[in-house]
């Protein structure tokens, strides 16, 4: 090897089908020593594959792969291990009822007996080296997921991991967790650690990485230096063309109040207020957007809302038209069956789509019709009509699928979202409620999501926007919506407002309704 | 590739998910599978002292060799598949019932009342109500577990299985009791009057028909109809269920009211059709192997008969095989459970492929 630069990893030539399906097709990747390497690519671009064939998941159909200068053969995640190749996947990998220490040791050679004393020493002392805040007795349940993903860090590194690869790691977090996060990458840098980043979001692949590598569909499309590369230029090699960033925000009129919220009051399992005195209207022809830090009641109001929460107190009104005369009908305590039947049209895109919005086995035609099989009389279920719609929605969204008999868990997760949305506006709703609309997808899908939402709204449908960005929120919302320990904070204008008063917003009243968390 | 690291060789043989298979491949792969099962059978035949042939050839005869042994083979298939076909409707939706052995039970009880003390009604009339009576027993049996899932979350595995004793021993009582028969002092229910036997169509009671009738039905209940989707949405997940605005605990009662009279028309035909008395064997297992039919038929309700008669076939071969060559009962039973053990095993194939390390690699290995 006469190259000065000296590698951690060097993969040539790497391909892997499954099935029919190339997920690498041909792929060179680098990684230098000490340095931060972004791994950019839109969703299914197979940089998961690529990386979990470097942590032993996956076998490369072929292709040669070099750990530190010298050809390997990583068979299982323990090679990897020995190779000091660390993986901290998406999903994480603890068990719930050990402590971080516990876990930590989990899976490693030793005796029956667990020193904790050394252990917990141990962990502590890598935690004060990078930066991280630990506590190696905390439980894995008692955890934020910031926390669980640092103990997926420690985990690699108390195994001596030289080469961490971290998969969309900010995904989860905050935007001061993030911060954090690369603060800590950056100190691992700097003792010598070489770290792969797989991220789509760009803003932090140029504050992190060294260089970043592009994969596209699978190919490998080059390597660039992070200092020398904006924005524009690592969209356009992700996606093959030249994109617009801007999210757009049409005029339009505002309508009739569709949805009224009155005095909303739900308790969770625990019978702990998830939702406290929450009031809102949605006007036709306006993007509501809500904004709060994860799990301040979004997913209570918004199931609420669509009539599949129980509501403890208040009401919530849904404009409809009795013999041509609009009414404002409260639907808490009917059941969704009825709701549906008196024409209340609300449609609901939940943040789980394959569990909740979705049946994963089932193909297009079957999901298609999930919400509106009912309608048509007999005992027999029509799918002629949701073939042709399942057709028409491939055509119109761009879905990339085999054909409308493949089950929808075989997509990508942008497409499968393009399912889902596209049948909750096939049939012509009033209120349209969407939950995490782009998490995890990737900047096409999201900016294709994003028109569809604006379509809607031009229509005069009241949408109901709930999201984690809040710069996405701020470009394409009417109105925000804050939400903080399951009461409103407060509902701005986007032009009105900035970012830090919507972050400051987002944990005003939490300290003041702290108990009612605990 | 002359540094080639020795501890981190390419594994020799590996495990990769099959994306899609054709059927031509799938059924090639069965049939080594039943190829291997023979192999594998002919070596503990072997070991018994016995020719391999003779014994494969005395079970295909003795199952399928004359009309006689046919009705037999058919009689015993009857229930089986009728039963299998219960157990899919539950097993679809992800209710675990294994209390199918119960429900026959409950369906031979609650027709064989009938059976006992109104054989004197009109044949046509007696036999409709015993049919009735044995799907609401069934029915009724099915819908138990069903209703504690639905309102308290209880697990139905167990709760299933442990009907079906209370059924044994609710048989045993009514044997030792209150049905005894008068006329013998052995605890045991008397024979049928002939007005309550069913009547035979081509040499077998009406029941065969009954059961293409309902592979059929089945059939097309679940792949036309809205409840059969149902099932389906509320067996991959309660929440999308919930959120497509069906009511799970209606699902979990009707659909398991529906598995529970299946079983329930499979004791009411094993009572009035083949045992013509209800003893603690009436069930005789049916209601766990039909698991193996419904697991094997991958739900599908063509499968199921096709397993159901194949299976039908293992039981009486080994019968006959224990008579004709003294083989003893537990080894006919082990070639039986060979034979499944690889069916299953086929499974294994049809779902993974395995790669063997390359063969350039291989010589450049032991080059080293």
């Amino acid at each position: 090897m006469g190259n000065h630069v000296e590698h951690a990893i060097e993969m040539h030539g790497i391909t892997k089908t499954f099935g029919k399906v190339v997920a690498n097709h041909n792929v060179n990747l680098q990684l230098r020593k000490g340095e931060i390497l972004a791994l950019l690519g839109e969703n299914g671009s197979g940089k998961t594959t690529l990386m979990n064939m470097l942590s032993g998941i996956y076998f490369p159909d072929c292709g040669t792969i070099k750990i530190q200068g010298k050809e390997v053969t990583i068979r299982s995640p323990k090679d990897a291990f020995e190779l000091g190749i660390g993986m901290i996947h998406q999903h994480f990998k603890l068990v719930d009822v050990f402590s971080a220490a516990e876990n930590i040791v989990l899976g490693l050679d030793g005796g029956v007996h667990i020193d904790r004393k050394a252990v917990n020493q141990k962990v502590k002392e890598i935690g004060e080296r990078y930066g991280f805040e630990i506590d190696p007795t905390k439980k894995i349940y008692n955890m934020a997921v910031s926390e669980k993903q640092t103990v997926e860090i420690l985990k690699v590194l108390y195994r001596g991991a030289e080469i961490l690869i971290l998969d969309e790691p900010t995904a989860v977090l905050t935007p001061q967790e993030t911060d954090k996060l690369f603060a800590v990458l950056r100190n691992m840098k700097e003792d010598g650690k070489s770290i792969i980043i797989i991220t789509h979001k760009l803003h932090e692949v140029l504050s992190i990485s060294d260089r970043v590598a592009i994969l596209r569909k699978g190919e490998y499309i080059g390597t660039v230096n992070t200092a020398k590369t904006n924005q524009q230029q690592l969209t356009e090699m992700m996606v093959g063309r030249a994109v617009s960033l801007e999210i757009d925000r049409p005029k339009v009129e505002l309508g009739e109040e569709m949805l009224k919220v009155v005095d909303l009051t739900c308790l969770n399992a625990d019978k702990i207020k998830a939702l406290d005195d929450v009031n809102f209207s949605a006007y036709g022809g306006e993007i509501l957007g809500i904004a709060g830090i994860a799990g301040s009641g979004q997913k209570e109001l918004c199931e609420a809302i669509a009539g599949l929460y129980p509501v403890a107190g208040g009401s919530i009104l849904y404009r409809r038209e009795v013999d041509g005369h609009p009414v404002m009908e409260n639907i808490v305590g009917q059941p969704v069956d009825t709701i549906y039947r008196k024409g209340i049209s609300m449609a609901f895109v939940p943040e789980d789509r394959l569990g909740m919005g979705l049946v994963a086995s089932m193909d297009m035609v079957d999901n298609v019709m999930l919400r509106s099989y009912k309608r048509n009389p007999g005992i027999f279920v029509d799918r002629k009509k949701p073939k042709a719609l399942s057709e028409k929605l491939i055509g119109e969204l761009e879905i990339v699928t085999p054909g409308v008999s493949t089950p929808v868990r075989r997509l990508s997760g942008g497409n499968v979202q393009k399912v889902l949305l596209g049948r909750e506006i096939a049939y012509g709703p009033n209120v349209l409620v969407v939950a995490y609309p782009v998490r995890g997808l990737d900047i096409n899908s999201s900016y294709k999501i994003y028109e569809l939402l604006n379509e809607q709204k031009k229509r005069g449908v009241a949408v109901i926007f709930v999201g984690e960005d809040l710069d996405v929120l701020l470009e394409i919302s009417d109105r925000i919506l804050v939400l903080c320990g399951g009461r409103v904070s407060g509902i701005v204008k986007p032009e009105e407002t900035t970012k830090e008063e919507i972050g400051l917003m987002m944990i005003k009243v939490a300290e003041k309704t702290k108990e009612v968390n605990a | 590739m002359s540094n080639v690291s020795k501890e981190h060789r390419e594994p020799l043989i590996r495990m990769v998910k099959r994306d899609s298979i054709s059927q031509q491949k799938q059924w090639m792969i069965r049939a080594i599978g039943l190829l291997g099962a023979l192999l594998t059978g002919a070596l503990v035949i072997l070991a018994l002292g016995q020719n391999p042939i003779a014994v494969y050839k005395d079970m295909v005869v003795g199952a399928l060799g004359t009309p006689t042994v046919r009705r037999e083979t058919i009689k015993i298939a009857v229930p089986l598949l009728i039963t299998s076909i219960g157990i899919s409707f539950a097993f679809k939706m992800q209710f675990w019932n294994i209390g199918a052995e119960g429900q026959i039970l409950m369906g031979a009880i609650f027709a064989g009342y009938f059976a006992f003390f109104h054989s004197d009604w009109p044949k046509v009339l007696l036999v409709i109500v015993m049919l009735a009576a044995g799907m609401i027993g069934g029915g009724i049996y099915g819908l138990i577990p069903a209703l504690f899932k639905a309102k308290w979350g209880t697990n139905e595995t167990l709760f299933t299985l442990m009907l079906n004793y209370i059924a044994l021993a609710f048989v045993k009582y009514l044997q030792n009791g209150p049905w005894k028969d008068p006329r013998t002092q052995f605890p045991k229910m008397s024979m049928l009057d002939d007005n309550a036997r069913l009547t035979k169509v081509l040499g077998v009671h009406w029941g065969w028909i009954l059961a293409l009738v309902l592979v059929v039905l089945s059939y097309i209940y679940f792949t036309k109809t809205k409840q059969g989707y149902e099932i389906a949405v509320v067996g991959e997940s309660n929440n999308t269920a919930r959120y497509a605005g069906i009511n799970v605990s209606k699902v979990f009662i009707r659909t398991m009211l529906l598995s529970g009279a299946m079983a329930g028309i499979a004791g009411m035909l094993q009572v009035a059709g083949s045992d013509f008395t209800i003893t603690e064997n009436t069930a005789g297992g049916v209601g766990f192997t039909a698991i193996t039919v419904a697991w094997l038929a991958k739900m599908n309700s063509f499968g199921m008969l096709i397993v159901a008669v194949f299976i039908a076939v293992l039981e009486r071969g080994s019968n006959k095989i224990q008579t004709t060559f003294k083989i003893p009962a537990s080894a006919a039973e082990v070639l039986t459970g060979i034979i499944l053990f690889f069916m299953l095993g086929c499974e294994f194939f049809i779902n993974y492929k395995l790669i063997v390390r390359r063969r350039k690699e291989a010589e450049h290995e032991s080059a080293n």
